[in-house]
């Protein structure tokens, strides 16, 4: 479009600059971009603005230049100002990744043969399936915990069930890392099941049988046809439920008993009990770095893959 | 022919659902042979390839593959390959890889594979392009791959569904003689699943027709077209004139019959002998006319002509029946019956055919 009246300008012999709110796409788009400047760009410069000023004596900041919230990740500073290492925010960071790791691990080795499961189905019952699968969905997420609490927690439903199999009585399955995972992998299955689901589906059946009739085992079938050709949507759904499990909040405070803290939790304490507001800035900055390192690398994988196909 | 069985296939039944796709099939498929399965879209020609493939098991009857019983077989234990409609390449392997996925999964060591794969991309011509991806070919070098690939692992019989639909006019026939070769060169069993009947008399050794879950006749190509055993038959393989008929007398393999425009001829009655209502089957190009007219002759208004060139077919009015001829244009002159003229119409009795009604 810009080239044609490029060229009827050059024609009637005139070069007038074409500015850019002659284009009626630049109107067109003025709410979105509006909308994701203030909504999203602008909150996260705050943040990286208040991640590096001074922490005020009673909560909230002051506009001073101060890295002393990026310090505090790895070091304790002592009374005298001299500094040292201490593990313990570290610590939290590995074990953040490491829960949000084993969720999506979970997710994917549930997600795979449920999707591949409801791909089989006629049409019919495969979109009754997928709605359910997106059913928890339609429910608040604080609800979905509390259902779990009311299942693991003392006196719960899966406790008491234990009991009446012949285990020992007052069991409680709440307040560790098993109880937080649980919630977490509930919470993000759907984010799992829906793109393998769309992937899977994409896949052309007859290149299953292909395999088959060339001796292909069921496993081989999975391992050198399937999955490679179900990648794309296995690392989205990873990403969508590795990314989100990195931020979980709800699930460590009210599964894990909020003493396990995970870099959500800990966020929420700075700003909250903790008064620290650069320091808890400091680790959502840190946070969002190291969330998108692993999205540059998983999209560069994608292209050298997509650029080899 | 050699007389050994490749294929065994006793009453064989399928159905999907209440429908029933296949009524109780029987038949026999030498080695070495090229078989076609031919027919009409729901014949159930492709239901039966994959019952041979394993990717269906019937409702009963059974299937011998060299004497061996493989209905409970799962398709990746059956010395048997496929080359599918849609080629079916894998989309994220390159060629090479997609000829020796067979090979692989057979266990063959690496040197052994590596020759294989380079003898068969050789043998289809795609050896320049070993290393590229399915998507970077055409629709002709798939088919070549998906070949090479299927013949690789050296299976006692090569399934082939539709393989040549998907192409152009021009290739599909250069892929005829490479097919035709190819199997000659191989000895390997081909079994061709087609719905073209050109395709099938051009390349194969017998042919089964099949129509409504039944075979309704096998044979050679010239036996297929020449002496079809049912209107089925004459009608789905290749042109013909129906002409209703009574039978007045049979006697010695001849029926003596009577034509709608009042002829009476005497024909062999291999396909039909009893007395009464039949239909006579008749070639358009067995049909002679005007100089050439010979054996049974009549005459005829021509009332439309359709010049194809090498051919040129006419529609004729004969007493009120209508019948269909066509004349080879053997020299220029060769279409010079115009429309509307009244011309010797004549056969030769024995190309004609009595059938049932």
């Amino acid at each position: 479009m810009t080239d044609s009246v490029l060229h009827a300008t050059a024609e009637a012999g005139r070069a007038p600059r074409v500015r850019f709110w002659h284009d009626p796409s630049f109107w067109g788009l003025l709410p979105s971009r509006l909308l994701m400047g203030f909504a999203l760009i602008l909150p996260i410069f705050i943040i990286a603005a208040v991640s590096v000023a001074t922490r005020g004596a009673h909560g909230g900041f002051a506009w001073d230049f101060n890295l002393a919230g990026y310090r505090q990740i790895l070091f304790n500073e002592g009374w005298t100002g001299e500094l040292e290492f201490t593990p313990q925010y570290l610590l939290i960071i590995v074990r953040t990744f490491l829960l949000a790791g084993a969720t999506t691990l979970i997710c994917l080795l549930f997600a795979v043969p449920v999707a591949y499961f409801i791909s089989r189905q006629p049409p019919g019952r495969k979109a009754a399936l997928i709605y359910l699968v997106t059913l928890p969905f339609w429910a608040s997420m604080i609800l979905r915990v509390y259902a779990w609490m009311i299942i693991l927690g003392k006196d719960g439903t899966l406790p008491r069930l234990l009991e009446y199999l012949g285990l020992p009585s007052g069991m409680s399955l709440m307040f560790n890392d098993g109880a937080t995972l649980t919630a977490m992998v509930y919470t993000a299955m759907p984010l799992m099941v829906l793109p393998v689901f769309a992937s899977i589906e994409k896949l052309d059946g007859t290149l299953i049988e292909a395999s088959h009739d060339l001796y292909g085992s069921r496993w081989v079938t999975l391992r050198r046809v399937i999955l490679p050709l179900t990648a794309p949507g296995i690392v989205a759904g990873a990403i969508l439920v590795f990314v989100p499990s990195l931020g979980a909040v709800l699930e460590p405070s009210l599964m894990g008993g909020g003493k396990q803290m995970m870099m959500g939790t800990l966020i929420q304490l700075q700003f909250g009990g903790g008064r620290n507001w650069p320091f808890g800035a400091a680790i959502a900055i840190t946070l969002m770095a190291l969330v998108m390192g692993f999205l540059i690398f998983a999209a560069l994988r994608a292209a050298r893959r997509e650029a080899a196909l | 022919m050699n007389q050994s069985k490749a294929i065994e296939v006793k009453s064989v039944s399928k159905y999907f659902g209440a429908y029933q796709a296949l009524k109780s099939v029987s038949f026999n498929i030498g080695s070495n042979e090229f078989f076609t399965m031919l027919g009409p879209s729901g014949c159930g020609k492709t239901t039966l390839l994959r019952m041979l493939a394993g990717f269906e098991s019937p409702n009963s009857g059974s299937i011998q593959l060299n004497g061996r019983e493989v209905v409970a077989i799962p398709p990746h234990k059956r010395r048997v390959n496929t080359v599918f409609q849609s080629y079916a390449l894998f989309p994220h392997m390159t060629l090479e890889q997609n000829v020796a996925y067979g090979l692989e999964n057979l266990g063959w060591d690496q040197t052994r594979i590596r020759n294989r794969v380079g003898e068969m991309l050789e043998r289809v011509h795609m050896s320049q392009m070993a290393k590229r991806k399915p998507a970077q070919l055409s629709g002709g070098q798939r088919q070549r791959i998906a070949l090479a690939r299927a013949l690789a692992p050296e299976p006692e019989v090569l399934l082939l569904d539709e393989p040549l639909s998907a192409l152009d006019l021009k290739l599909r026939q250069a892929m005829r003689d490479e097919l035709r070769t190819l199997q000659r060169d191989t000895g390997i069993t081909f079994v061709f699943v087609t719905h073209d009947q050109e395709e099938a008399l051009d390349m194969s050794d017998r042919i089964a027709v099949l129509g409504g879950g039944e075979v309704q006749q096998i044979g050679t190509p010239t036996e297929i077209y020449e002496e079809p055993v049912n209107r089925f038959v004459a009608d789905f393989v290749g042109e013909t004139n129906f002409l209703d008929v009574d039978v007045v007398e049979t006697a010695a393999g001849q029926a003596t019959i009577r034509t709608p425009f009042g002829v009476a001829l005497t024909v062999p009655a291999t396909g039909h002998a009893a007395k009464g209502r039949a239909i006579l089957s008749v070639r358009p190009e067995k049909i002679n006319l005007g100089d050439q007219a010979q054996g049974v002759v009549f005459e005829g208004r021509i009332t439309n002509k359709n010049y194809m060139g090498g051919y040129t077919h006419y529609t004729l009015d004969v007493a009120g029946t209508e019948l269909r001829a066509s004349r080879r244009n053997a020299s220029r002159e060769g279409d010079t019956i115009p429309l509307g003229a009244t011309v010797p119409v004549g056969f030769v009795a024995g190309s004609a055919r009595v059938l049932a009604a």
